[in-house]
């Protein structure tokens, strides 16, 4: 093998190239302050108060006391609020890490070796692709919810929101399975890989040095996408009575809203809308400003 | 060409056995024995009994060797499993435990509203997704194709539940511009009244996604050589875009088409349900809240196979539109 040349750490200049863009730190500022009101609602310090209920309080618009208004119990909206960004980080973040570590294993694994891997690969996410998404999703949260698992001797109960995690994790990595599948196929037969291949590299150094960056922005896209679609998702299994219960999450806000508007009640589903809005808003924009970092064919291109 | 359909035919068999088999799964092994629920609470235990043999409960889940061993064929091809994959695969799904209406007849009459609000959705939302995309890739860079870009991204991020909700009790109840729910008692004309709103909320909501999605989708075909050549070569930007660049972005478009009709179900879903549209969504809502298991189990194996029906025409289209694809 040649000796190793000394060239600019893809990752690191990556990562200037998306901080040199104005719009993308501050997006990151903003992703950075949600992940730091989810934390904050872990740990449970000082964090606001959203179970005093109070009924004549209730349904009090926006007012100093009360900046996002109170709800029907006469709870604080904004306490509500932040209740629910721990809750949508939780479920975001565990199935985004769960879906984008079987899309990409299993997809680079089928597109390179192809053959019976392939074919195996295949049937199980055409298998599960072919069942509508909602529909598989709610059968995997029924079938989680409450369930106890003994893995290495540890026993594990799911409950709840868990089971809402797992099931968009366990079903989430097929769309990004079968890209990274079709991008690999294509790539297998390039000239480079080709090259790389005739020099001697294992089909490991392969897939991870040759393939992999080429189809790694995909797998960034998808995953800020992933991100805020589950996001969107355990607004919509709120709705269907699958989210979390008894306590506050954006979808269950939202939910409440369908009876409240035509009360001109308006503010708890604009604080939640406003929530998701801005944390959608700002991975867009972040995974855009990645994407256009990591992929080498974009350096240097103003867009 | 024609083997490969018929192979293709035969690749979808071992497919549609995973199917039946994650069904049996989720609503046989793990859903267990319905008949405490569907037999209501005054039933005597000789009445249950009857109704566990009725809905083959009585049997093993799994097929016992022993019984083959044994000689005894009948008792070995007694079992849940064979029963589950016999109905399954002869769409004899059985009744509603809500309803107790036959649940192929419930799917019949729920097909036609729900394509009635999601076919107009697609074909148009579609259309306008790739024009817009064409445009802002056209002109890319322009004013317009920014101010298109930063509308989309804006457009993803707002919830599709609070459009909704925001549409039906703004532009139906406070502003009177449609009705604010229901659907005729017979299908004519006055649906369109009736689904206008759900269509163009669905529209709405899909926008965003697809503009964004259709341009980068064509940007990065527009990099590709073969665009370069065609430029070195003299043609026209309008030839470039429509004879080069639409045509070779119509791979990842199809599959786009496709991976999007499942959330067509989803979309269905909530409009169904917030509009009283009485489609296959609001049919699902409504066995979701009531765990009404045959029903969910009937609308996964009859959507997987609309899936599958138009994944089949999906790679019969690759072959059609890509030379590079070669059928063996």
């Amino acid at each position: 093998m040649t000796a190793p040349e000394k060239s600019r750490n893809y990752w690191l200049s990556a990562g200037r190239e998306v901080l040199r863009r104005p719009r993308a730190a501050v997006s990151l500022a903003v992703i950075l302050f949600y992940l730091a009101v989810a934390l904050w609602g872990f740990t449970g310090w000082k964090t606001p108060d959203w179970e005093t209920e109070n009924f004549e309080m209730a349904y009090r618009p926006p007012s100093r006391a009360h900046p996002f208004g109170t709800d029907i119990y006469g709870r604080d909206v904004l306490a509500k609020t932040v209740y629910g960004t721990r809750v949508a980080v939780s479920v975001a973040l565990t199935a985004s890490v769960l879906a984008l570590v079987i899309g990409l294993v299993l997809g680079l694994l089928a597109g390179y070796f192809g053959g019976w891997i392939d074919d195996l690969i295949t049937w199980l996410f055409s298998t599960l692709q072919s069942i509508p998404y909602i529909l598989l999703i709610l059968a995997f949260a029924f079938v989680l919810q409450d369930r106890t698992f003994t893995l290495f001797g540890a026993e594990f109960r799911i409950r709840g929101i868990n089971a809402v995690s797992l099931a968009l994790g366990l079903t989430g990595w097929v769309g990004l399975c079968r890209l990274i599948r079709g991008e690999a196929i294509k790539h297998r037969e390039r000239e480079y890989v080709l090259a790389a291949r005739a020099l001697g590299s294992s089909p490991g150094r392969l897939i991870v040095r040759q393939i992999l960056p080429n189809v790694v922005h995909l797998a960034v896209i998808t995953f800020s996408l992933g991100f805020v679609s589950y996001i969107h998702a355990e607004v919509i299994l709120s709705f269907l009575g699958l989210g979390v219960k008894h306590v506050p999450s954006w979808g269950v806000m939202i939910d409440d809203a369908k009876l409240e508007l035509f009360r001109g009640v308006w503010w708890q589903l604009a604080a939640a809308t406003a929530a998701i809005f801005f944390i959608s808003l700002t991975l867009h924009i972040f995974g855009d400003a990645v994407r256009d970092g990591l992929d080498p064919r974009l350096r240097g291109e103003r867009r | 060409m024609l083997s490969y359909f018929i192979r293709r035919i035969l690749y979808l068999v071992p497919i549609l056995i995973g199917i039946a088999l994650i069904t049996f799964l989720l609503f046989r092994v793990v859903g267990g024995d319905p008949v405490d629920r569907v037999a209501g609470r005054y039933a005597t235990e000789e009445q249950k009994e009857e109704l566990r043999v009725q809905l083959g409960f009585d049997r093993p889940l799994w097929p016992q060797p022993g019984r083959l061993l044994a000689g005894d064929l009948d008792g070995f091809a007694r079992n849940q499993l064979f029963g589950h994959f016999a109905s399954t695969f002869t769409f004899r799904f059985g009744r509603s435990e809500q309803y107790r209406r036959s649940i192929s007849e419930m799917i019949r009459s729920g097909a036609g509203p729900s394509l009635s609000l999601t076919v107009p959705a697609f074909i148009i939302g579609l259309f306008l997704q790739i024009t817009i995309a064409m445009l802002c890739a056209f002109r890319r860079n322009s004013r317009f194709d920014r101010t298109v870009v930063v509308l989309s991204v804006l457009g993803i991020s707002v919830p599709y539940l609070a459009l909704i909700i925001f549409g039906q009790a703004y532009l139906a109840g406070r502003w009177g511009l449609f009705p604010i729910y229901g659907y005729p008692e017979r299908f004519g004309f006055s649906v369109v009244r009736y689904v206008a709103l759900p269509v163009l909320l669905g529209v709405a909501a899909g926008l965003g996604a697809g503009v964004r999605f259709y341009r980068t989708v064509i940007l990065d075909e527009t990099r590709a050589d073969y665009v370069r050549t065609a430029r070195a070569k003299g043609v026209g930007e309008g030839g470039v875009m429509f004879g080069h660049v639409l045509k070779n972005a119509l791979i990842p478009i199809i599959t786009q088409v496709v991976v999007v009709i499942p959330f067509l179900f989803l979309g269905s879903l909530l409009l169904e349900r917030f509009f009283s549209i009485p489609g296959l969504g609001f049919m699902l809502v409504d066995a979701v809240a009531g765990a009404d298991w045959p029903v969910i189990n009937a609308l996964t194996f009859v959507g997987a196979v609309i899936y599958l029906g138009a994944l089949l025409v999906t790679d019969l289209l690759y072959a059609l539109v890509d030379p590079r694809v070669t059928l063996k």
